[in-house]
């Protein structure tokens, strides 16, 4: 029930049940500034260049590992996406390797 | 009873494994979250988060973007939110003035990720590998979309609102994500723009300074760091409306693996869920002693009307006590006793919820080639020693 103190705390008697309207007119917002970790893994192994010069632009490399096994398929259906969605500038010549390393299971370092 | 299985790592129960996760305090304004991606972050809230109450802490809120543009910092002074296109007068209000002109209002309500659970599908889905911990409780305290939207006087003939946030593309010509409400909706009376969230500005995170609520629909329509609603009298041809977040308009959105030519409709009210919070999946139980079972309800876009426990595989069901209500948007809390079980034997208990609209979880997991809508009952089994 901490939360709910808080709550009472910052705007005295608002009803918590239902959406009530309450005639306040302040609230205390304050600049904030961050940093967000970059994520520094890469990939690993055979074949990982394309996919670590293209791929980690837009995203780290954790988001590939934890992937179920997908078919060469899907993963050039993923990477077709990449391209023609969301305007990744993947090379025409690293669209075959990058497809093949991804559906022989990617890797990343620790 | 004994501890939960992911006291000691986080291992999610995912459809054939896989679910080895890292924990990171590494986030800005956030605790131990689950790593399912450093950048743009996906952080899943640990689920013995909730089993401490119906409100998720706010430094343990899942956190999902789409773009790793996300501006590291955000002066409150300078911020505007803007309202244009089909509207009398267009406006761009600083923070303080959208707090003195605009009518308070509080709601508690459930913001779940669409795909959510998606890592438990069979066959498995790609995209965000969720446990069921992509969901999270809130009192938000903000104003009134419609209230903001009379200031600006929508124009007769507009269709739909369309809004978006200060995150962008980190790729030249990639699609700003933008989301889209039919007007109605947007004016709803429900749907509001929060400036907080259980009583304290919005984590970074989470959507500081402003963050669109919409009770009852999935969280990709609550835009973070809202800074911009363009009410619009032609229909929203963007990527992130039109072609992204889309289900089969079957029941439950549910299809056959592979099945082809199915009608898809934007992705939209939230379905009823039920958990066990204080059990793991398999849990170790003292033989011939009670067991008091917990968790949480909801009912998707109306309140939990009942929470309900069966012992014998679903042919009866047993009414669990309910916790306070704190909205019908909200989390709800049950309780259940379930007889002692004797030494040596094994009880399968499943929970189900049944919402105000008379909707019932079903027995059958859904699904769809995106992983969305996961609402299946849930179940748990009991070892006794």
């Amino acid at each position: 029930m901490q939360r709910f103190a808080s709550i009472f705390g910052v705007f005295c008697a608002v009803t918590i049940l239902g959406a009530t309207a309450q005639a306040k007119d302040s609230f205390d917002f304050k600049s904030e500034s961050f940093d967000l970790p970059a994520g520094e893994r890469t990939f690993t192994g055979p074949g990982a260049d394309p996919v670590n010069n293209n791929c980690l632009t837009c995203h780290s490399a954790g988001m590939v590992t934890v992937q179920p096994h997908l078919s060469k398929a899907t993963w050039e259906g993923i990477v077709k996406k990449m391209i023609n969605v969301y305007k990744a500038p993947v090379p025409e010549a690293d669209v075959t390797p990058i497809v093949d390393y991804l559906s022989k299971g990617p890797s990343a370092s620790k | 009873m004994s501890a939960p299985a992911w006291a000691g790592g986080v291992d999610l129960p995912l459809y054939g494994g896989g679910g080895e996760r890292e924990t990171t305090t590494a986030f800005p304004q956030k605790g131990k979250m689950i790593l399912q991606r450093t950048r743009p972050p996906l952080l899943e809230t640990p689920w013995e988060t909730f089993d401490k109450g119906v409100f998720t802490p706010n430094d343990q809120f899942y956190v999902r973007w789409h773009w790793a543009g996300i501006p590291e910092s955000v002066d409150v002074d300078t911020f505007r939110l803007k309202v244009h296109g089909n509207v009398e007068r267009e406006l761009s209000l600083s923070l303080s003035e959208l707090v003195r002109k605009l009518p308070r209002v509080e709601l508690a309500a459930v913001n779940q990720c669409s795909g959510n659970s998606r890592g438990l599908f069979n066959p498995r889905a790609p995209g965000a590998e969720w446990g069921n911990g992509a969901m999270g409780n809130a009192q938000w305290t903000g104003f009134r979309l419609k209230d903001l939207l009379d200031l600006a006087g929508v124009k007769a003939g507009s269709i739909q609102a369309r809004f978006a946030g200060l995150e962008t593309p980190v790729i030249d010509g990639g699609p700003h994500f933008k989301k889209s409400l039919a007007i109605d909706h947007a004016r709803d009376g429900d749907v509001m723009v929060a400036y907080a969230m259980n009583g304290e500005p919005l984590p970074f995170l989470n959507g500081f300074p402003l963050r669109l609520i919409v009770p009852g629909w999935y969280a990709t329509y609550w835009m973070k760091m809202l800074s911009d609603i363009e009410v619009l009298d032609t229909p929203d041809e963007n990527f992130w409306t039109k072609k992204a977040y889309l289900i089969p308009d079957t029941p439950g959105a549910n299809i056959k693996p592979g099945e082809k030519d199915v009608k898809m409709v934007p992705i939209n009210r939230m379905v009823p869920r039920s958990f066990f919070t204080n059990v793991a999946a398999v849990a170790n139980v003292k033989a011939s002693a009670p067991n008091a079972l917990r968790g949480i309800a909801f009912g998707g876009d109306c309140g939990v009307a009942r929470v309900e426990t069966s012992v014998d595989g679903g042919h009866s069901w047993h009414t669990a006590e309910l916790g306070s209500d704190e909205g019908k948007y909200g989390f709800r809390r049950w309780n259940a006793n379930i007889a002692p079980i004797d030494a040596g034997t094994r009880l399968s208990v499943m929970v189900r919820c049944v919402n105000a609209n008379g909707e019932v979880q079903p027995d059958k997991p859904n699904w769809n080639p995106s992983g969305f809508m996961r609402n299946v009952i849930e179940t748990v089994d009991l070892v006794a020693a």
